[in-house]
């Protein structure tokens, strides 16, 4: 068996080895809490934030890296993540969303050009992933065809999915909606801005890693 | 005015991803609704929201997307066969896919019973008033 495990090792494919170093990258919508819950993972194991948050919508434009994210889980077993927090996954775009939203028209014009570009190196990162989590709002509804369409893809690469279930604090929240829309991946729910569930979370995070 | 375009799958079955997206997305752009038979790729779904993230302009403001396709957790097992030798035979062109404009229309909403389109609402011009000739 050791003979075995050498010769695998020594041609870089070991199917016996733990995976230690991992790439996991959020993905979602917009607005689903990908930066809260990128920030909730930060302060929890490294004690800082990553990423800035707002209530208005494509606030992360630009893929953001954290190296070096070392989790560990009950049983006392260690994951190193890079964790890679995206630019929101959107089909539509519109500057006057912004300008809703108090924006004077040449900053929304600027920020509905950062995220179209922000989409598109989302989209070209989906290669790069080891595993991903992908954050919903649990108050929305998960039958849009950007989920299906994020999900469909990381299932085309082989790519480890677990699903989020954001902002479970709110009352028109409903996980059940999102399990049933995804039966064959884990969902797990969570407010990422409270801190609710989140060591379910981290348990769920080193089963699908693995 | 709302415009539908009907795309048999025929019509982009012998074209290659980039040929299938485009043809699609400019479709589109022309402001009429797409319904196409059949779906695209998963890698083409990605690709059609990369390019259409390329060609927003304050007048093209992007698109809704939606793909119809048979529940298979709900099929029985017969049903479960016979749907794979379909989709031996029919590969891709199973179900139904949407798109839109984003101008046109709001959203489309998509559950496992029905699949409702939203459209903006039309701006009318307001009605045109005649003096009277003396």
């Amino acid at each position: 068996m050791g003979f075995f495990k050498d010769l695998l090792s020594k041609l870089k494919f070991n199917p016996f080895a733990r995976k230690s170093h991992v790439k996991l990258g959020l993905y979602g919508p917009p607005n689903g809490g990908k930066s809260t819950l990128a920030n909730r993972i930060c302060q929890d194991w490294l004690g800082e934030e990553m990423s800035t948050v707002s209530h208005i919508a494509h606030e992360t434009r630009e893929i953001k890296i954290k190296e070096q994210v070392n989790i560990k889980n009950k049983k006392g077993k260690e994951l190193t993540f890079s964790l890679v927090d995206t630019p929101g996954i959107a089909t539509r775009i519109d500057y006057e969303d912004f300008l809703k939203r108090g924006m004077k028209k040449k900053q929304a014009k600027e920020r509905a050009k950062e995220a179209t570009k922000g989409v598109i190196d989302s989209i070209k990162w989906l290669d790069e992933m080891e595993c991903v989590v992908v954050v919903l709002d649990s108050t929305q509804d998960p039958y849009s065809q950007v989920n299906i369409t994020i999900i469909g893809n990381l299932q085309a690469r082989n790519i480890p999915v677990l699903i989020v279930a954001n902002k479970v604090d709110l009352k028109k929240s409903n996980i059940d909606v999102i399990k049933a829309a995804f039966p064959q991946y884990e969902v797990v729910g969570v407010s990422a801005k409270y801190g609710k569930n989140v060591e379910d979370f981290y348990e769920m995070l080193f089963k699908v890693a693995k | 005015m709302v415009t539908f375009q009907f795309i048999p799958f025929q019509e982009i079955e012998n074209l290659g991803s980039a040929k299938r997206v485009n043809k699609l997305l400019n479709i589109v752009k022309e402001n009429k609704i797409v319904l196409m038979e059949g779906r695209l790729k998963k890698q083409e779904e990605a690709d059609l929201i990369e390019i259409t993230m390329e060609e927003i302009s304050p007048k093209f403001k992007g698109i809704e997307l939606s793909v119809v396709y048979p529940n298979k957790s709900k099929q029985d097992f017969g049903q479960k066969v016979k749907g794979t030798f379909a989709n031996l035979l029919l590969g891709d062109r199973q179900g139904m896919t949407i798109i839109g404009p984003a101008s046109v229309v709001k959203r489309i909403e998509q559950n496992p019973n029905k699949i409702e389109l939203f459209t903006k609402e039309a701006k009318t011009p307001p009605a045109k008033r005649y003096r009277k000739k003396k």
